[in-house]
């Protein structure tokens, strides 16, 4: 096996898993297992618990910590109460029904206040505006409050707070 | 059939006490009395109006939910920020303006006479059958009798008309009708109320009536009752009014909000404020 085989190996499986990386599943097209539990990765890409801290944490993302407690981000100010704690969540939880929590919890939960992280559809919402600007929302840019890897890269992160 | 296995409900609803548990201290201030200046105390808790139907154990005002600080600060007029607006408002009251020239003062005298229990009543169905603000009465009167332009929705001059003639009915009763000709708007502002709005799918309950006492972020969840507008808002540095607040709320749903002055938030003040039957009118408040 000469090194042009080797690259050229490279190259093409770098090209399938750029592939695998654009092929991310929408949200009509989401396979839930017993209503409330999705099974497969929504991008392919393994979710970085890093980046998944972020959108926990980021008032423009995820903003998670709005509303719910985490006493593994001791440094992080002014953590909500209206949702349960993250404090032990990825062991109440299977990596595959946190992921149908964060992209729609109230399939889990009917009623939950919590908002649906993946649905692009604004014909599931009254009056939705553009982001929080009290205006009308723009049928070009409507989109997911979170992107598909941001929701692996939170699950990612969710199934390490196994500590009560 | 979903599958949530028996543990998993077990530790939700530990979760679930550890959230109550967790809430009692975060409820409104549990003593705290609000008393104006050493000698006028309002009403800052009560038994829910009947309408209410056990939504929500007793209604308290939103200055229990605040720091002791920003309480202070309403307790004396000359602390409160929103007194400057007042004053304002009471001079703009003796002061002709328009083609007709004439004042405010000039067809309803003394507002400490003739504006008191105006403010506890409001928002109020007209002569016309038409629900009203207090806005609406005031540039009804510029327009119509003063021959003067109307004031554009929480400007500065119009909230502090609002805020001159609110105080006039401060320590009272929040007295406004729901039956009779109310009754639609009422009904409509109470369908908004616990309507879900926007990409987050909140309600003004999904906040004020579910989880009041919780936190988001640093926000203290209150009932979000008005009796206290137009109330000075720390975060804006400035009086604002009921639908200014509205539209915010709205907003931070990622909604397509209603504009101030509109119908809609006509009808939901008069809800919001039939939540508010039982305290009294602080017109004007301090909050965060």
């Amino acid at each position: 096996m000469n090194s042009r085989f080797i690259s050229a190996a490279l190259a093409t499986a770098m090209v399938v898993m750029g592939a695998s990386a654009s092929a991310e599943i929408k949200p009509a097209d989401v396979v839930w297992e017993d209503e409330i539990a999705i099974p497969a990765s929504l991008t392919g890409v393994p979710g970085d618990p890093a980046e998944g801290m972020k959108v926990l944490t980021s008032r423009s993302l995820g903003n998670c910590v709005a509303c719910h407690e985490n006493s593994a981000m001791p440094d992080v100010p002014f953590q909500g109460n209206v949702g349960p704690t993250f404090d032990g969540v990825g062991a109440r939880w299977s990596e595959a029904e946190l992921r149908g929590i964060v992209a729609n919890a109230k399939n889990t939960f009917p009623g939950s206040v919590m908002p649906v992280f993946y649905n692009d559809d604004p014909a599931d919402y009254i009056r939705p505006g553009n982001a929080y600007t009290a205006k009308a929302y723009d049928p070009e840019t409507f989109s997911t409050l979170l992107t598909a890897q941001q929701i692996e890269d939170v699950v990612a992160y969710l199934t390490t707070l196994t500590e009560y | 059939m979903k599958t949530l296995t028996l543990s998993k409900l077990l530790a939700s609803a530990a979760m679930c006490a550890v959230a109550l548990s967790g809430a009692a201290t975060a409820q409104p201030h549990p003593d705290a009395e609000l008393i104006i200046e050493g000698e006028l105390q309002l009403k800052v808790r009560s038994e829910p109006a009947a309408h209410m139907d056990g939504a929500v154990p007793e209604i308290y005002s939103g200055w229990l939910f605040r720091a002791d600080e920003t309480r202070a600060l309403q307790m004396d007029d000359f602390e409160n920020p929103a007194m400057l607006g007042v004053e304002d408002g009471e001079a703009m009251w003796n002061t002709a303006e328009g083609a007709a020239g004439q004042s405010c003062a000039d067809c309803h005298g003394d507002a400490a006479e003739s504006m008191k229990g105006v403010r506890a009543a409001m928002p109020k169905v007209n002569a016309d059958g038409v629900l009203w603000s207090t806005e609406d009465y005031i540039n009804n009167c510029r327009t119509e009798r003063m021959e003067a332009d109307a004031l554009k929705w929480n400007s500065g001059p119009l909230n502090n008309m609002v805020a001159y003639i609110s105080v006039q009915s401060r320590g009272m009763p929040v007295a406004v009708q729901i039956d009779g000709e109310a009754e639609p708007y009422w009904e409509r502002g109470k369908e908004m109320y616990y309507t879900r709005y926007g990409q987050l799918e909140l309600s003004c309950a999904s906040c004020h009536e579910e989880n009041y006492g919780m936190n988001i972020r640093a926000d203290h969840l209150s009932q979000g009752q008005i009796n206290g507008f137009p109330t000075y808002r720390l975060k804006q540095a400035k009086l604002i009014s009921t639908h200014n607040r509205f539209r915010g709320c709205i907003r931070d749903t990622r909604a397509e909000s209603f504009p101030m002055g509109s119908d809609e938030f006509r009808a939901l003040e008069l809800y919001v404020a039939s939540r508010g039957l039982g305290l009294d009118v602080e017109g004007v408040a301090v909050r965060n």
